[in-house]
């Protein structure tokens, strides 16, 4: 019976230890507070990092990645769609920057023992805050601070600058089929778009509308009739065919924005990106709606 | 034609009745009112309420007469479109489910969709902008991948001999259709977000066309494949019994059918180039009036093309006033409509 008792205090006690190294060895796991090799699969953020000076903790981005420059360099490694787990797996992230509808994949990684990260596109405040906890969780708190403040002072001043202008009732066009007025996508009443066209003096024709984003007829145009017609475009599709562009517009004369000249075509990526440029976006807004503000 | 059985058995009664002029006019009048109706009442209603006086005011110049610029340049195109979109598919549909023997056919069954959907992806992920006198890029595309699947089709089904062989061109069509989505798909995946969304929502069809430019572009297919649909439904009633019946009877078979799916698949790609690949009124229309008027083509086929027009302008009016200011898709709205109601159909006439 002695005998029996003494070999169950052993085993407890051996299984005692074997749990407490394995907790110590978990801890050795668990995430350093400052992550070396960080893996993004949301262009947004890769810009984020990079901003808080992050960039060199960076190993690889996602295929939609361009900006900043440097991420050229960086392997590819799938995106929201397709993200290449194995690829990822063989980088040894500390930590992964996943899309909030990545759930499986995030479980996955953290089965594997990766720390992630998820995000999803609000409006300007969680960009804001998304520098924030990205600073926190990669040891760039200060510069993310200090990101934050200094966007915060640009929209600030956009805001100054249009003070007491007439808010123009716009309609924020981001697609649209070159040379038609099909497929034409607008910014919806929710969102950073919205945000970002609101504090730059515009007010959203389609601001009842409860969506990031919709496509509307050609009679709701019609019957918005916005004063402004914000046209921003990624790419240079514009440039390919400028003869065509105007065309597509004057269709609608009776629109105040196409009858007094004030459809304004803006290219750029940094246009619709919900990370550190989008004070840059918010003043080229600005100052396509209200260009007598900037002289 | 929900089987083929009830074709043949009452193929010979009605092909003999000597009211078919009779018959021919009662229809035309009824379907045609009911197309002619729905066309004039659709541009009227709307999301927002317009007021005739207003639209045709003169005195207002059109640069400033919102009332008229929502009729003439917002809701005709779109009515036209539809009323042009939906009489070519349901006509379409007709001919292909008579000349293939197969109830299921539509269409889209022989590639002809397809091609014309690679075309426009393609110009939509890749393509810049470039315009064929009234064609815009994407339409214009889609008419040359439509043409290029349709070539590709008839050479294989006419590889052994003159004829067109139904089998082969049936299977032929089904293998191009999943051959082409898979690089559809495949030109997706290599497109970024914005593109795949634009492609993805010109798969599920739009009538909204904003000007009569596209409109212009398709009218001459469509006209051209009406007046080969009119020599057609003496030869479609006999090929829809089998091929050696009609050839028995006097039809020149190879003849009938090149015709038969030239004319029909011109339509679908006029159609398909106008306004994406709208799905559902190929197959509804037709065997709903089938089910109406009985199996002989001199009848199914003009009833067809005019009620395949009422029903999809007004699918289309319920798809961009239901939830107003966000639209639904008319495909969607097609489904939806047709769906449940030619399953009631179906069953309680079994």
């Amino acid at each position: 019976m002695a005998a029996r008792a003494q070999k169950l205090v052993a085993f407890v006690a051996l299984a005692l230890v074997v749990f407490l190294l394995d907790g110590a060895r978990a801890q050795n796991r668990a995430p350093a507070s400052q992550p070396r090799r960080i893996v993004s699969l949301v262009p947004a953020i890769t810009e984020m990092l990079f901003a808080i000076g992050a960039g060199p903790q960076v190993v690889a981005v996602s295929s939609f990645d361009e900006f900043p420059p440097e991420v050229k360099a960086l392997p590819k490694v799938g995106a929201l769609l397709d993200p290449d787990t194995e690829r990822i797996l063989v980088l040894r992230p500390d930590l992964v920057i996943v899309y909030g509808s990545q759930s499986d994949l995030g479980k996955q990684l953290e089965r594997a023992g990766h720390r992630t990260f998820s995000y999803k596109h609000g409006g300007i405040p969680t960009t804001l805050n998304t520098i924030r906890d990205l600073g926190a969780a990669t040891g760039h708190r200060a510069e993310a601070d200090k990101l934050v403040s200094s966007l915060q002072t640009r929209l600030d001043a956009v805001r100054e600058r249009i003070k007491g202008r007439a808010q123009l009732r716009t309609m924020l066009i981001f697609e649209r089929q070159p040379g038609t007025l099909r497929s034409v996508y607008a910014s919806g009443g929710v969102g950073f778009l919205n945000e970002m066209l609101t504090i730059a003096g515009g007010k959203n024709v389609f601001a009842d509308v409860s969506k990031e984003s919709l496509q509307p007829s050609v009679e709701t145009m019609l019957t918005r009739a916005p004063e402004v017609i914000l046209e921003v475009r990624v790419t240079r599709i514009a440039e390919k065919a400028p003869a065509l562009e105007p065309d597509a517009w004057s269709a609608l004369s009776s629109v105040p924005a196409v009858r007094n000249k004030r459809v304004h075509l803006l290219t750029g990526d940094y246009l619709v990106v919900p990370g550190p440029r989008l004070a840059a976006a918010t003043e080229a807004y600005a100052r396509a709606l209200h260009p007598d503000a900037f002289k | 034609m929900i089987s083929l059985d009830s074709a043949e058995s009452s193929l010979p009664r009605r092909l003999g009745g000597a009211s078919i002029r009779g018959r021919l006019i009662s229809t035309l009048i009824g379907f045609g009112t009911l197309a002619v109706v729905t066309c004039v009442l659709a541009p009227l209603v709307g999301t927002t309420s317009i007021s005739l006086t207003r639209v045709f005011d003169p005195s207002i110049p059109f640069e400033q007469n919102v009332d008229a610029q929502i009729f003439f340049v917002a809701r005709l195109p779109r009515v036209l479109a539809g009323a042009l979109v939906g009489s070519a598919l349901a006509s379409a549909g007709v001919v292909f489910q008579a000349m293939l023997r197969n109830p299921l056919a539509t269409p889209f069954t022989l590639g002809v969709s397809a091609g014309a959907s690679l075309g426009a992806m393609l110009v939509i992920i890749f393509g810049g902008a470039f315009a064929l006198g009234p064609l815009s890029a994407v339409p214009a595309a889609s008419l040359a991948g439509a043409a290029a699947a349709t070539a590709v089709v008839y050479w294989l089904a006419t590889r052994h001999g003159h004829a067109i062989s139904t089998s082969v061109l049936l299977l032929a069509g089904v293998t191009l259709n999943s051959f082409l989505s898979a690089i559809i798909m495949f030109v997706q995946y290599l497109a970024d977000f914005a593109q795949v969304y634009r492609a993805a929502r010109w798969i599920m069809g739009d009538l909204d066309i904003g000007g009569y430019d596209s409109l212009l572009a398709a009218l001459p297919l469509v006209i051209a494949a009406f007046g080969l649909f009119a020599l057609l439904p003496s030869s479609l009633n006999l090929l829809s019994v089998g091929k050696d019946a009609a050839a028995a009877r006097g039809v020149d078979v190879p003849r009938a059918q090149r015709l038969a799916f030239f004319s029909a698949s011109m339509a679908t790609a006029a159609a398909v180039s106008l306004a994406g690949p709208i799905g559902f009124v190929g197959i509804v229309v037709p065997h709903l009036v089938r089910l109406l008027v009985g199996v002989d083509h001199r009848i199914v086929l003009p009833a067809s093309a005019l009620f395949g027009a009422a029903f999809l302008v007004a699918c289309d009016l319920l798809a961009r006033t239901l939830l107003s200011p966000v639209e639904i898709p008319v495909g969607v709205v097609t489904a939806m409509i047709g769906g449940p109601f030619f399953l009631w159909l179906l069953v309680r006439k079994s």
